[in-house]
């Protein structure tokens, strides 16, 4: 399943410095596996102990995938999923 | 009861001085086929009102107005003026020795007033607004900048920080010859030069868990423009136990965040459960930010806050804005209550505020004692 990941400024120097990486999986935790194969160290950025952080979101289009299946929840081909960490700034 | 057959429902708004005669309702309904007999249905049922929208000759005395679709009855048939079903009615009072706005008010807004979603009606809610903006930096600057211009009535600016020249980036409300100078009195200078129709209330003290319950509750409604996770999480808190609505942004490199919470329908802690672990997520001092993102966001808070004090549009509530400038792509993603939220869930177990700068698991960026709003 090809899915498109969106990351925020911040965790785009993870991934060559790529506003969108392309990514395979079935689901959330699937394409976090595959995009850690592909970028080391974005994984740690988003999840620890199979959880996802609590000042992070990744949203399935415009969906929080907390309120579907958290990192299990399915994805199908061409699905867009953003992950979006809290930011402080002001 | 008549017929009813020519009965017209008809919103009337009722200004803050005469709500507490209204029931303490801002919208009222009643029904008549002119502006005169719609005010009969309001006087008979709220008698103190009466008293106030007619004189002893049974007239609406000189000092208020009454307008029909934003449109002052005066210059239609008076209180002959045929009403329809639908149309809004507002009873405005006259400021203190004024008409409900002067003349140079309605040059100085005439933008705003020509607009039929504001109109003089929407002029004075605005005037009447009382706004505390949490940071006088890179948001609360643009934010706090076009509410002083929309003339909203009471802006209160919370900082405790001076301005330092690195500010002066992004900080529209600071100029160079205001380095070192503390930030809330070179914003109240600057929102004054711009209108000095607007009453400025700085609270030079950084916001802690002793004083967000007295600063809070005395305005309507909250602008975050924090640039630290603790404030953020506290400001969130107090607006959620005084009731007020909190127009959240907030930004980081190149990215924006931005929202509504309306107490019941989410709140930042819905947003984000909890902060990252200190370091993990940097500020704009360690990876900076692009000066004009906070423009635009900051503006887009001053939108929502406008919207919100006209009761107009479709506000960010239940939504996240999302604004990308280096794609130059705005997104909109769903924000929902989450019933297990600790502080507005169905089992909440924060019911007081708390010791922020343990929950955060950093100390404060302006010290032991204080935290760093800017």
């Amino acid at each position: 399943m090809a899915i498109e990941v969106k990351l925020t400024a911040n965790l785009q120097k993870l991934a060559g410095g790529a506003r969108s990486v392309q990514s395979e999986g079935a689901t959330v935790a699937e394409v976090l596996e595959d995009l850690e194969r592909r970028h080391p160290g974005l994984r740690d950025m988003v999840v620890a102990d199979g959880q996802i952080h609590r000042f992070v979101n990744i949203y399935l289009n415009d969906e929080d995938v907390r309120f579907l299946g958290q990192l299990n929840t399915p994805l199908k081909e061409g699905d867009v999923l953003s992950v979006l960490p809290a930011l402080a700034g002001g | 009861m008549p017929d009813g057959s020519n009965q017209m429902a008809v919103t009337v708004y009722i200004p803050t001085p005469f709500r507490r005669l209204a029931g303490n309702q801002t919208y009222l309904k009643a029904e008549g086929r002119t502006v005169g007999e719609v005010l009969d249905a309001l006087g008979s049922e709220y008698p103190g009102l009466k008293d106030m929208i007619y004189d002893e000759a049974d007239e609406i005395p000189g000092h208020i107005n009454i307008y029909i679709n934003n449109q002052e009855v005066h210059s239609l048939q008076g209180k002959e003026t045929p009403v329809n079903d639908g149309d809004e009615m507002a009873v405005i009072p006259a400021i203190a020795g004024g008409a409900a706005l002067t003349p140079e008010q309605v040059d100085r807004y005439s933008r705003h007033i020509i607009m039929p979603q504001i109109g003089p009606v929407g002029q004075r809610k605005l005037m009447e607004a009382k706004v505390l903006i949490v940071g006088a930096g890179g948001l609360g600057g643009p934010a706090a900048l076009y509410l002083a211009l929309a003339g909203v009535g009471t802006i209160g600016i919370a900082d405790f920080d001076v301005v330092d020249l690195s500010n002066l980036q992004r900080q529209v409300l600071h100029q160079t010859g205001d380095v070192g100078r503390k930030k809330t009195e070179s914003a109240k200078e600057t929102l004054l030069s711009y209108n000095p129709d607007v009453n400025v209330v700085i609270h030079n003290t950084p916001l802690t868990s002793d004083n967000a319950m007295e600063i809070i509750p005395q305005y309507d409604i909250v602008v975050n423009g924090a640039d630290n996770f603790t404030t953020r999480y506290l400001v969130n808190d107090a607006s959620y136990f005084a009731g007020k609505t909190l127009v959240d942004g907030s930004i980081l490199l190149f990215d924006g965040q931005a929202t509504v919470f309306v107490p019941g329908h989410g709140c930042y802690r819905c947003l984000f459960p909890a902060p990252p672990p200190p370091g993990l997520v940097p500020n704009c001092a360690e990876a900076g930010v692009l000066g004009a993102l906070t423009g635009v966001m900051g503006s887009i808070q001053a939108i929502e806050v406008v919207k919100q004090i006209l009761e107009i549009g479709d506000s960010l509530v239940s939504r996240l804005l999302l604004f990308d400038a280096l794609s130059m792509e705005f997104r909109v993603v769903k924000l929902r209550q989450d019933p297990k939220c600790p502080l507005c869930g169905d089992d909440a177990t924060i019911t007081e505020l708390i010791d922020y700068e343990g929950f955060c698991g950093a100390p404060f960026p302006g010290g032991h004692d204080g935290i760093q709003v800017s």
